[in-house]
């Protein structure tokens, strides 16, 4: 598995979360999902997003599917595998631990 | 899965980066249609562009992804040059083909163990020392009685098995008129147990059906028979064939992988040995030991133990044999008994093409290697006009390894393309070769097998072949320095240093592969141009057999019909025919002096034998009718000075001295002129003819069993009349049949066969080995010119004669190809001796073979250099200078 940063790390996570609430989702419109439902604090960028995708495609947490959609044009959706939804699990508990531990350091100082 | 789907991915690039790009375009359209500005989408996205190579990256694995840009690189290279790389992928594929075929041979001959339990258990038992015929020589057969003794004192430490000579007999399922040919085989009745094979139709043999002489007329049939005769009928059990006097009946079919321990032969039929009419008989040896030795038992001391025994038993024997003289007794007695590891089985044909194959799989590994080199060459000159592109390469931070694995793999695709057209060159050529093994109706049959072994022997000689043609150019390759070919060139001279090396090289194994070659090739003209002493055209031989026996007056009869016959000129008849390969012998004495340690060799023939086989008389008469055995003989010229001092032999007497001391008096009528009686490779022997009619003691006329009709006839082709004639005899008398109709010409070719197919294929690699060669030659030449040719520029242009531009071109492969004829030639000299055995009056040294590799090799330099040097010559120094 490739060594993840911190900020790639959320990256995923905060696809994955995505696609749990959201199956069937394409790139654009999780790009779309991640600013709406931040209200436009968090921002993915396409050059982080699709390779994110693809590597997450590889290690088998999410799977692809081209669809063909109404106005003709294809497209290719992402959903999530049982092994993501068991990343998504260790992701979510990780980041858990990790956003208290700097709280607890924010209240301490 | 992921891994497997990263693999994957690398033999699916292209479509990924298309995948890629339609789902980024996808991404823009739906920007758009968010009613994102399409210039601010697409420069979004511009970045994940620049990191579509990222994305992919992720999906593949990088070495492998490498390889695959290799392979098509390579396959490019590779289409680029095509004349020579399918020149390159030919002679690879010719050499590596050939030298599987040999390995096919080789191993299914001599080296795969028996399909029995424990092969390495197995042991041979046989004689070596000076024989009854006074010859040095190692013996393989034995007498039952001997046996017996044998078995019974190494009983628990060992098993001994008896295996008879496969013999092509006449067996008839029905009628008599329906008689065919099977190999025939007696076999111990433990042998099947012992060996661990198991029925696959019936039963086999056990001990219980070898107790008693003459007691189980029963016969296991082999797989392949049962196959090939009977369609896998299973109701073949019960049925009967007569054989020989008996009729056996056929109670199993054997395992399929049993085939018998005769490599070279596959057994058709086996009968247990107590139904051999000679297995009582202590003077008659006919079959080969086979013995199981378990693991607890030392080979040494039971050799010893066998040894003691037979040696007892053979001087209990010749005690009682009053007519052999005292100096063949010794002989006989101080044999020695080997007992020899015989894992793949005994057979004639393992020791006869023993070293046949030996050498001829030499020969092919030494065109292979010439081939080799000559791909080294071409891959080291096509790496000199690559040097920029390698530079280049270095330059821009390619690894050396990276560029040794491009070299590499140029050469694998190379070298795996040929082995493919190979594997399909050594599954028809194997069994080619085994069919150029073909003694009239018998020709031999080898199970090749093409599994693992052999699968496994081309892929690593594949994998070889890669690395000693590719290795060298492929370092050479990658040591480039930028910096030197950025300067106009590196060294020249180290790289055509490597080239006449190859060179060198080449010459000395094409040296020596003419040498070997020319020294087969002079063998078989010897002997194919060896006078007979006879002449075999227009001859046909009946080999004609009668159940029961018959009177000689019925023979005769049969005769006089054949002569009758349109397109007959000639009838006559005889035991068997000459050059057959079988012998009748015996001692001689003369005025009732000692048996002769010589033998003196017989046969019966009819009045007229030689008149048809064009055996010049050269004294006295020929037989009459009316001639008895008992009294007059011819004999050839070797007898006659042999035994009879020479002077005028007509009206001498000497004496047929048996070995249980019985004296039979003869009289010379006539004396013919020296004919080869059983093989035209050993010494001319004293042959003595006698006439068939034969009175015992109670001046009864003996009946014959079988005789060999010699029809001379009108037309060149005499198989033509075969069929007819063969109807003819048994239309005489319905006891007579045909068992063999075949030519003497076709007889006197067979005592040829290895010769033959020696000659033909060391002729062919020999041909292959100089073209090979002669191209090597052309190439390195023509490349060196190109190399030079600024420098022969320069030089006309200084007035440089015609013949020093020849000269500098030639200087450098000369010396290389005189080292390599050299190294060749004393290669050649030094091997010669493992092949003597295979040579007929033929030596390495005389000037003859000798001049056959000197002057086809400086044909070949001459002709391979002429292109080249014309070229130098046409270089213009004008041109050549305005270029620089």
């Amino acid at each position: 598995m490739p060594k993840t940063d911190s900020l790639q790390g959320s990256l995923d996570l905060l696809v994955l979360k995505i696609l749990s609430r959201r199956p069937r989702l394409h790139g654009y419109a999780i790009m779309s999902a991640i600013g709406e439902m931040s209200d436009d604090v968090l921002r993915a960028e396409e050059g982080s997003l699709y390779p994110a995708l693809h590597r997450m495609e590889e290690s088998g947490w999410i799977r692809a599917e081209w669809v063909t959609k109404d106005t003709g044009r294809r497209a290719r959706i992402y959903e999530l595998t049982a092994a993501g939804k068991k990343q998504l699990a260790a992701e979510e508990s990780r980041w858990v631990t990790v956003t208290s531990a700097v709280n607890r350091i924010l209240r301490t100082v | 899965m992921a891994l497997w789907s990263r693999i994957s991915n690398v033999f699916r690039g292209e479509r990924l980066n298309r995948d890629i790009e339609e789902e980024f375009e996808a991404h823009v359209a739906e920007a758009i249609a968010q009613g994102r500005d399409p210039e601010e989408a697409r420069h979004a996205l511009g970045a994940a562009v620049r990191r579509q190579q990222e994305s992919h990256d992720a999906r593949v694995v990088g070495w492998l992804d490498s390889l695959r840009a290799d392979l098509v690189f390579g396959w490019r290279q590779l289409k680029r040059n095509k004349v020579t790389s399918i020149a390159a992928i030919l002679s690879l594929a010719l050499a590596i083909g050939a030298c599987t075929s040999a390995f096919r041979l080789i191993d299914a001959l001599l080296w795969r163990s028996l399909p029995v339990d424990h092969p390495e258990r197995l042991y041979a038992l046989s004689r070596q020392g000076i024989g009854f015929n006074g010859q040095f020589g190692s013996y393989d057969s034995w007498a039952y009685p001997d046996f017996q003794l044998m078995r019974a004192t190494v009983k628990g430490q060992a098993k001994l098995i008896a295996i008879s000579y496969a013999d092509r007999a006449d067996i008839t399922f029905k009628t008599d008129q329906e008689m065919e040919k099977a190999n025939v085989q007696h076999v111990s009745g433990w042998m099947f147990p012992d060996f661990g094979i198991q029925p696959a139709l019936g039963r086999l043999f056990t001990e219980n059906d070898d107790l008693k002489p003459g007691a189980a007329p029963y016969a296991v049939l082999s797989y392949d028979y049962w196959s090939r005769r009977f369609g896998r009928d299973p109701n073949v059990v019960g049925q009967t064939f007569h054989f020989g006097d008996g009729i056996y009946q056929i109670i199993g079919v054997s395992e399929k992988k049993f085939t018998g321990t005769e490599p070279g032969t596959i057994i058709d039929i086996f009968i247990p040995t107590m139904m051999n009419p000679r297995v009582t008989r202590q003077d008659s040896t006919w079959f080969r030991m086979l013995i199981v030795v378990p693991p607890g038992t030392a080979v040494e001391p039971l050799r010893a133990k066998l040894a003691a025994v037979t040696h007892a038993f053979e001087a209990k024997r010749l005690s009682g044999e009053t007519g052999l003289s005292p100096e063949t007794l010794k002989n006989v007695l101080n044999n020695e008994t080997l007992l020899k590891p015989a894992p793949t089985g005994v057979s004639w044909m393992q020791e006869e093409y023993n070293r046949a194959l030996g050498a001829l799989g030499v020969l092919v590994l030494m065109v292979l290697l010439i081939a080799c080199a000559n791909v080294a060459n071409l891959m080291t000159a096509q790496a000199a006009a690559r040097a920029r592109e390698m530079a280049l390469r270095v330059s821009i931070g390619a690894g050396r390894w990276r560029l040794v694995q491009m070299v590499l793999v140029e050469s694998a695709l190379l070298a795996f393309l040929a082995a493919a057209s190979a594997a399909l060159f050594a599954w028809w050529s194997a069994p080619l070769v085994v069919s150029m093994i073909n003694p009239p109706d018998n020709p031999a049959r080898l199970i090749l097998p093409a599994d693992w072994r052999v699968l496994g022997f081309g892929i690593g000689l594949t994998l070889v072949v890669v690395l000693l043609f590719g290795l060298l150019p492929a370092l050479r390759a990658s040591s480039v320095r930028p910096v030197s070919i950025l300067k106009g060139g590196d060294d020249p001279h180290s790289r055509q240093r490597l080239m006449h090396g190859m060179i060198a090289l080449q010459v000395a194994f094409c040296f020596f592969v003419l040498l070997i070659a020319g020294l087969f090739v002079t063998t078989f003209k010897r002997l194919s141009n060896k006078p007979t002493g006879f002449s075999a055209e227009r001859i046909l031989l009946l080999e004609t057999t009668s159940r029961p026996a018959q009177s000689p007056i019925y023979w005769d009869q049969a005769a006089d019909h054949l002569r009758s016959i349109p397109g007959v000129e000639r009838v006559s008849q005889a035991s068997w025919p000459l050059l057959k390969g079988v012998g009748w012998n015996d001692s001689i004495s003369v005025n009732g002096g000692p048996p002769s340690v010589d033998l003196a060799y017989f046969l019966n023939v009819s009045p007229g034998f030689l008149e048809t086989m064009r055996i010049a008389l050269i004294g006295g008469r020929d037989f009459r009718d009316g001639d008895l055995y008992n009294n007059t003989a011819i004999v050839n010229e070797t007898f006659a000075r042999r035994f009879l001092n020479d002077d005028n032999p007509v009206g001498k007497a000497f004496e047929i001295a048996s070995d249980d001391g019985k004296r039979q008096p003869m009289q010379v009528v006539g004396v013919m002129r020296d004919a080869y009686y059983r093989d035209i490779r050993e010494p001319m022997l004293p042959v003595v003819f006698v006439p068939f009619l034969h009175k015992d003691e109670k001046d009864q006329m003996l009946p014959e069993k079988e005789e060999t009709f010699v029809v001379l006839t009108a037309a060149a082709n005499p198989m033509a009349m075969a069929s007819t004639l063969r109807q003819e005899v048994s239309r005489v008398r319905p006891e007579f049949h045909v068992s063999n109709a075949r030519t003497q010409v076709e007889l006197d070719q067979a005592q040829m066969i290895r010769e033959r197919l020696l000659a033909t294929l060391a002729f062919f690699f020999g041909a292959v080995a100089l073209l090979l060669a002669g191209v090597g030659l052309y190439g390195v030449l023509n490349y060196s010119v190109l190399q030079q040719q600024r420098e022969i520029g320069i030089r006309m242009a200084l007035g440089a004669q015609v013949g020093d531009v020849a000269r500098r071109v030639m200087t450098g492969i000369s010396v290389a190809v005189g080292i390599g004829a050299v190294a060749g030639l004393a290669l050649g000299l030094a091997s010669v001796r493992y092949i003597e055995s295979l040579l007929y009056e033929v030596k390495a040294t005389d000037a003859g073979v000798l001049a056959i590799p000197c002057l086809t090799i400086l044909l070949a330099v001459v002709v391979a250099a002429v292109p080249p040097v014309l070229r130098a010559l046409r270089i213009d120094p004008v041109a050549m200078l305005r270029v620089e």
